[in-house]
């Protein structure tokens, strides 16, 4: 059962962060919700997906973030409150809509928006600080340091959307929405509010200078409520010698340098859960009683800088002081932090020596285990239909010989940068930005350029963003191959339904957009191929690249591995006949297990053959078309 | 029943796909349910996908802890595969860390390959010995493969640390923290799988 929907008030419960959020919208009386999945974001409105039937609301997995943020705000323009959800790049993809949403203002229904940052890009491309966006578009800020203040930060979001009629964002980090603690959980209402516009109303950010005015107001007004907020408290001595100046995650790692080093009568912590705009008075409050500040937060300076600022208006009437932090290097400005490093950055600027374990057993410890643990490389999981794309794609490009390439962007694919995919990716950047590069290159031809080009890009990143650099290269005559990675699923993110699978993602029916047939209707060649089999997909490939001129498009069609084996039993039993199988003298240069790599493929060194590892192994059976003396043998199940 | 010490720190290792996450919140349901603050940060993202990956679970009567242990502050390790337990404690091990590990090897592709080697397993037992105040090896993929399910190694291993007595549960707390986390039908096999766990560690 979805712990989020239960009405229990008072009762404590594990919830992961993003669950809190989810849980903080539902106590709000949230009553639709749409996102494009992204982690860290993903379980926000996945988990409301799950409850959306049962507590009368509408969930959605937009197309992308842009249209998810304006879906739900006409939901606000109609009275309702409404949440939006996205990681740090959909922030960016988001970003026109919410620098003009701004103007507009929201509807009396609250407009909250969660950005989840992924500090040292645990899950993401890039590492990017998207608080960025409430400095610019002078939108107020919340940042949670806890798993309760997860949802009640949310909760209080609505209320101020309404206060003072602005989208309000929410800032979350991979170790608030990706980690688990207790929450107590409040009440669930019961009242659900009708949709209606008011016809009377306009929604547009004209004249954009004096609604531009109008918004410093509101944040005037906001930063004055902010000065009383509960999200924002002291622990520590009257006069610390050390004011640590915190926010998010950094709470916790603060609190534990605080404990670790002992030092609780000498350091105290300001939490600040409000970061824009800044509740000038209370930081001047505390600042006044301290001569050293450090700054502990992730990803860039935000907190350190805005909080400069204001110094630098207060000196040397507030007082003036020596600040530590991101700019001094006790806290490096990139990565994620975390306690160690805090502590270290405490330990360095209270001179107070910290050593986290017996050094003699450190140093044992390392080099006795650095000796005997091998590298775990990432890589396609075993049965994994990509695997099988980039194998025909590489045997494709080799036999076309003309040093074709592969452009990629973002999804489980971006594997194929490395050994997992045979190297053959070149290029990734943000979503479907592989097919708009490839738009360009196929313009080459008349500077010299004859390289084969191919775009990959899965099926969900298809509709997301790869649709308008497909109708770019086919508008100005571009010559590419576009291949689509078809795997019916979000992958990476975890298997959410997009607009191809046929499902809503609150479970029912939905119409089925045929990427095929859509591109179809484009007027350009279209094929289809299934990856597994192996010959007809690199036949395919060196069909489509040797005919140029123009977009041409390969769907390449294979349910993920990981969805397949839910729900349906495994093809073929898969395994090596020991008699067929001849090892380093084959001539084969071990292919399966060096250079295909399927994990459910084992080099067994001490026989001088190889296995298949039958736990790992889902049955998909293309490795017995890559064995040269056929000593793969798959037997239909 | 009180902690050994104020964080506990637990660490849950194993390789993506195995079940960790699974593993550290029925543990993390269980410590909740006897009002203690626990804290579980995972690893999410690329290396979900076969990658070598961690929970770390801070239990606390005192506070909400961060979701990340300090290096070198690990109090018990559980390891779904065997070198991952030795990679966990060369970075967070101390003269008094416990381990329980599976014996089963999943081998990376740099050791398929043939570039890497993969340590014998009484080279890996020697280590962790050396390593640890106690550690407690179990086949609990084989068992798991017994019951059909390899997936269920995972609560095996989980049943294995509830066998070692290092956290202060009872089996029935474990056991609603299983009915909650397995509904349908998978409740029976979890239970059995649990109880063999059990056995593996219990007294020894």
């Amino acid at each position: 059962m979805s712990v989020i929907k239960k009405n229990a008030p008072g009762s404590n419960e594990l919830l992961m962060g993003n669950e809190a959020i989810a849980r903080g919208a539902l106590e709000a009386g949230v009553q639709f919700a749409a996102a494009y999945p992204g982690n860290p974001s993903s379980e926000i409105i996945g988990s409301l997906s799950q409850v959306a039937e049962e507590m009368g609301i509408y969930v959605e997995w937009s197309v992308n973030e842009k249209v998810s943020l304006e879906a739900a705000a006409s939901a606000s323009f109609s009275g309702l409150r409404a949440i939006s959800a996205m990681k740090q790049n959909g922030v960016n993809v988001a970003s026109d809509f919410i620098l003009n949403l701004n103007l507009s203002g929201v509807g009396s229904g609250g407009l909250v928006l969660v950005a989840a940052d992924d500090p040292g890009a645990l899950s993401s491309t890039n590492e990017e600080d998207s608080r960025f966006i409430a400095k610019i578009g002078d939108l107020p800020l919340l940042e949670p340091a806890t798993f309760q203040e997860a949802k009640d930060m949310t909760k209080y979001a609505f209320e101020l959307s309404e206060a003072i009629n602005s989208l309000v964002v929410v800032r979350s980090v991979s170790r608030i929405s990706h980690a688990r603690g207790n929450v107590i959980l409040g009440e669930l209402p019961q009242e659900k509010k009708t949709a209606r516009y008011d016809t009377s109303k306009i929604f547009i950010p004209v004249s954009a200078p004096l609604r531009h005015l109008a918004l410093h107001m509101k944040l005037n007004k906001v930063r004055e409520m902010y000065e009383s907020s509960p999200f924002n408290w002291y622990t520590g001595p009257e006069k610390p010698e050390l004011l640590m100046i915190t926010s998010g995650s950094g709470w916790f790692y603060s609190l534990e340098a605080v404990r670790t080093l002992k030092l609780k009568e000498h350091v105290g912590i300001l939490k600040i859960g409000t970061t824009w705009p800044l509740p000038s008075k209370l930081l001047a409050k505390h600042m006044a009683n301290a001569k050293r500040l450090l700054f502990v937060e992730e990803v860039d300076p935000f907190l350190e800088n805005n909080v400069k600022e204001l110094a630098a208006e207060w000196s040397p009437e507030v007082g003036s002081w020596s600040f530590y932090g991101k700019s001094s290097g006790h806290v490096h400005p990139f990565g994620e932090i975390n306690p160690d490093l805090i502590i270290n950055a405490v330990s360095k600027v209270m001179d107070k020596p910290y050593a986290p374990r017996e050094a003699g057993y450190g140093q044992k410890a390392l080099e006795m285990t650095k000796a005997l643990v091998p590298n775990r490389d990432l890589s396609f999981c075993a049965g994994c239909p990509h695997r099988a794309t980039f194998w025909a794609i590489k045997g494709a490009l080799k036999l076309d010989g003309r040093g074709g390439f592969v452009t990629g962007d973002i999804g489980c694919y971006s594997l194929a940068l490395g050994p997992a995919g045979f190297f053959q990716v070149k290029t990734m950047h943000s979503m479907g930005s592989g097919t708009g590069l490839a738009t360009g290159f196929g313009q080459l031809h008349k500077f010299g350029f004859d390289q084969p080009v191919l775009s990959v890009c899965g099926d969900s990143t298809f509709f997301h963003a790869a649709i308008p650099a497909l109708i770019n290269g086919i508008y100005n005559k571009s010559n590419f191959v576009m291949v689509v990675l078809d795997n019916s699923a979000t992958a990476m993110t975890g298997f959410q339904p997009h607009a191809g699978t046929g499902e809503t993602a609150t479970g029912s029916p939905a119409p089925i957009v045929d990427i095929e047939k859509l591109c179809q209707a484009l007027g350009i060649r279209v094929e289809t191929c299934d990856p597994f089999n192996l010959q007809d997909t690199t036949e395919k490939v060196l069909d489509l690249i040797n005919e140029e001129g123009g977009v041409r498009v390969l769907i390449s069609r294979q349910k993920c591995a990981l969805v397949k084996a839910k729900e349906e039993k495994a093809k073929y039993q898969v395994h090596v006949d020991p008699e067929k199988c001849l090892g380093e003298s084959c001539g084969c240069a071990r292919l399966c297990t060096r250079i295909f790599k399927c994990p459910g493929l084992i080099w067994d060194k001490d026989k001088g053959k190889s296995r298949v590892d039958e736990v790992l192994c889902t049955g998909c059976g293309v490795c017995a078309d890559i064995c040269p003396p056929s000593a793969i043998i798959r037997e239909e199940n | 029943m009180n902690l050994s010490k104020d964080p506990l720190n637990l660490i849950i290792t194993g390789v993506g796909g195995q079940g960790n996450v699974l593993a550290s919140q029925l543990i993390g349901r269980a410590l909740v349910r006897e009002n203690f603050y626990v804290t579980i940060g995972e690893t999410y993202g690329a290396s979900q996908r076969g990658g070598a990956v961690m929970s770390h679970l801070r239990i606390s009567k005192e506070t909400q802890y961060s979701p990340l242990i300090p290096e070198g502050q690990a109090d018990i390790v559980v390891a779904l595969e065997p070198v991952e337990a030795l990679r966990v404690i060369g970075q967070y091990g101390n003269a008094s860390v416990s381990a329980v590990v599976n014996s089963r090897p999943i081998y990376p592709t740099a050791v398929t390959v043939g570039e890497a080697e993969y340590p014998s397993l009484e080279k890996i037992k020697q280590t962790l010995r050396d390593l640890t105040s106690k550690s407690w090896f179990v086949d609990a993929t084989e068992i798991a493969l017994s019951f059909g399910a390899p997936i269920l190694t995972n609560i095996i291993m989980v049943g294995a640390l509830a066998g070692t007595n290092l956290l202060p549960l009872a089996r029935k707390t474990f056991e609603e923290a299983i009915q909650e986390s397995f509904p349908g039908a998978h409740l029976s096999d979890n239970l059995k799988a649990f109880d063999r766990g059990v056995e593996l560690t219990k007294g020894r």
